[in-house]
């Protein structure tokens, strides 16, 4: 299972909607949860007049069988209050229907970085011990770089080290639960800010595709299959309609 | 926030979580306030032809029309609904930062209210008019309350609601766009010739009307 976290940028929510444009995946079924804000749209990955009227909600499930792959788009943000009991859901969800790895895709905000953190790619990963015994290998391999924990209290030396994800929004609560829980889950999250965040977008599901090889880079140089990646019709106009003449 | 003029970001980060609220443990006062405030902020969906000792039946309902917003509910009071052909059936009653309504059905236009009114001579035929505003932690409550007293086989739901033309995306400005104007969504069940052309990518509706 495929999904983003709703964080900074909405870095994972971009990735994901490219994800499931370039692989063409078919819906396979939605959520029905008073968790998520509201909305309604038409299909966001419309190619023509034809596939163009299908209704799109809020959190939406994709698949793909020939790479047994399923894909949950979320569009809208949590009701206050109401993340815990989705985050709760959601992994009974994910046992339930026996999936086998969830990969989660995720931000981080840029101005939280410590000074180390500024040197460097700006991806990093996390597994669950569960995960980490069988791809952990296949990590280091790839030379990713993997989450730095932080002091539970900044300026004191001498204290414990924990797991902080500021603008993760659901990330750490999903990671730590699915730790406890014995799910295997990976994540994947880029530390960036607010602002157009596309090219974002685009390097995260780079990253995503260095392991999963969901499509085949072209190059050698893996980071370089940004044109491979199909731009859904809905990414029109993010940054507002056209200018009036009469500005001019 | 990077944004494009005339969005409202009303959250204060994308994320949808605030900081301090998602470290700190709930106390047990805590989870009372919640508690209480979650009391204050039910919906109650109280129907005027249901006499408090009966068992509810659910309201058998084959049209239902739906106007959601002052200018919509406005439409209705001005073209459909009148005295005669239509009686008042139901009322919602809810409380939020932004408005109260109350289960009196004598209303006044610039009140907030939310009513239910049936066609007398066909009494499958709903229609409700909704001018408060039901705030994000109620519309799902508000949508299983409503429409679980009802009956819903073969039942048709036609929504009405208003947006700004500031809101609308469009390769256009806005300025030059001729308003007010329709735009639809449709289910696919939904077999009938619509009435107008359907709303484009990347535009969306939320809140009620979504829900």
């Amino acid at each position: 299972l495929l999904q983003p976290a709703v964080s900074v940028g909405n870095v994972g929510q971009l990735a994901i909607d490219l994800v499931i444009s370039t692989l063409d995946m078919t819906k396979v079924g939605y959520f029905y949860t008073d968790c998520l804000v509201p909305m309604v749209g038409n299909n966001p990955y419309a190619t023509a007049e034809e596939n163009s009227t299908e209704l799109s909600i809020n959190a939406e499930v994709y698949s793909l069988p020939s790479k047994k792959l399923v894909v949950l788009q979320i569009r809208s943000p949590f009701i206050k209050n109401k993340y815990r009991p989705f985050c709760e859901t959601l992994l009974s969800w994910v046992k339930s229907s026996k999936c086998a790895r969830v990969v989660l895709l995720s931000s981080s905000h840029a101005y939280q970085r410590d000074d180390e953190q500024l040197l460097g790619t700006p991806l990093r990963y996390l597994l669950t011990p569960d995960l980490e015994k069988a791809v952990g290998g296949r990590m280091k391999e790839l030379n990713w770089k993997e989450m730095e924990k932080v002091a539970a209290y900044p300026g004191i030396s001498d204290t414990d080290k924990v797991l902080h994800i500021p603008g993760g929004g659901i990330t750490k609560l999903l990671f730590t639960e699915s730790c406890s829980e014995g799910i295997q889950m990976a994540v994947l999250l880029k530390f960036c800010s607010e602002g157009d965040n596309i090219p974002d977008a685009f390097v995260l599901v780079n990253y995503l595709n260095e392991w999963l090889q969901l499509i085949k880079s072209e190059s050698n140089n893996s980071t370089d299959s940004s044109s491979q990646w199909k731009i859904p019709s809905s990414w029109r106009l993010l940054f507002g309609n056209g200018l009036p003449p009469a500005l001019f | 926030m990077a944004t494009f003029f005339g969005e409202v970001v009303v959250a204060p980060s994308r994320a949808g979580l605030d900081e301090e609220e998602e470290a700190r443990e709930e106390t047990p006062e805590d989870r009372e306030i919640r508690r209480e405030i979650e009391k204050k902020r039910e919906v109650d969906v109280l129907w005027t032809w249901q006499s408090g000792g009966c068992a509810e039946e659910p309201l058998v309902c084959s049209r239902f029309i739906v106007a959601i917003g002052r200018n919509a509910a406005a439409f209705l009071s001005s073209f459909i609904l009148d005295s005669v052909c239509w009686e008042v059936v139901g009322v919602v009653k809810l409380w939020n930062e932004w408005c109260r309504t109350s289960s009196t059905t004598n209303v006044l236009p610039t009140d907030s209210f939310c009513l239910f009114y049936r066609l007398v001579s066909d009494p499958t035929v709903l229609l409700c008019q909704c001018s408060c505003y039901v705030a994000e932690d109620q519309q799902f409550q508000w949508l299983e309350k409503v429409f679980g007293s009802m009956q819903k086989k073969g039942l048709q739901v036609t929504i009405l609601s208003t947006c700004p033309v500031a809101d609308y995306k469009t390769q256009e400005s806005t300025l030059t766009l001729v308003s007010p104007f329709l735009k639809a969504l449709k289910t696919k069940e939904f077999q009938e010739q619509v009435c107008c052309p359907l709303l484009e990518q990347p535009n969306i509706v939320r809140d009620l009307p979504a829900a």
